[in-house]
């Protein structure tokens, strides 16, 4: 199953600024909340989430327990040149998601 | 006459139904111990060391109420061209009263054309959200929005 949901325009003129949306599928359990018998439920959560563009970081996230399950992003790109876009995340018990998305640039 | 007893034994009962609710209520609110200001102050420092922090530049797009504190959505915008010479570099993300005052904190740089990044936060009880905003000349700028939150995120 796709652990990370991204929406990108699939076109864009150059210097345009497009706006791109990840969704990561992950509990993010904060390591705070008990279970039923009262037991501290272990931490679990993405640390990082980083986006790249031809190659190149663009974005990155250090993520902290405060961020919902299933975090969500919305950022800003400045298409410049044709390439692929690739989003992942890393969690702390070494788990990744990944998912790509070509831009192609007029 | 019977019919009253029974409606009094279900007054008294719905009554201690209120109160053993009311205690796992406490029960459930006093279980993390929360962030106080001087741990955001703390943590703002740990993040940025004790340069001086202005006011301005940074807008945050937050609901004033916040139904659930599960899920509350939050846009971060700081006024910037985001040039090769003129970029905020990160965005810092801080809660004053969750159980750690680090929420979010984001990397940007002149690639990404405008410094807006949205996402969603779990804040814990009624609280400020304070943002700093680091640019490439090594300025500090911040902006806070107070949040009333009805169901807490905690846990």
């Amino acid at each position: 199953m796709a652990n990370l949901k991204v929406r990108v325009p699939q076109t864009a003129a150059r210097g345009q600024i497009i706006e791109v949306f990840a969704l990561a599928i992950h509990p993010m359990e904060s390591g705070f909340r008990l279970d039923n018998v009262g037991k501290v439920i272990p931490r679990h959560i993405i640390e990082t989430f980083t986006c790249t563009y031809g190659g190149k970081e663009v974005f990155r996230a250090k993520l902290h327990p405060a961020v919902t399950a299933n975090p969500y992003f919305a950022f800003h790109l400045l298409a410049s040149e044709t390439a692929d876009l690739v989003f992942a995340w890393r969690d702390d018990k070494g788990a990744t998601g990944e998912e790509r998305a070509f831009l192609k640039v007029t | 006459m019977g019919s009253l007893t029974r409606d009094g034994v279900g007054l008294i009962s719905r009554r201690r139904l209120l109160q053993a609710s009311g205690v796992a209520l406490i029960m459930l609110h006093a279980r993390p111990v929360l962030a106080t200001p001087e741990n955001l102050a703390a943590a703002i420092k740990r993040a940025f060391g004790s340069q001086r922090i202005q006011p301005g530049r940074v807008k945050i797009d937050i609901p004033q109420i916040a139904e659930n504190g599960n899920v509350v959505p939050v846009t971060i915008t700081v006024e910037s061209p985001m040039t090769a010479d003129d970029y905020v570099k990160r965005i810092h993300l801080f809660s004053e009263h969750n159980p750690l005052p680090d929420i979010v904190e984001f990397d940007l740089g002149p690639a990404n054309g405008k410094a807006r990044v949205s996402t969603r936060i779990r804040l814990a009880k009624s609280q400020n959200v304070v943002v700093v905003a680091a640019l490439n000349d090594d300025t500090l700028w911040s902006a806070q929005a107070l949040i009333e939150v009805t169901v807490s995120g905690c846990g």
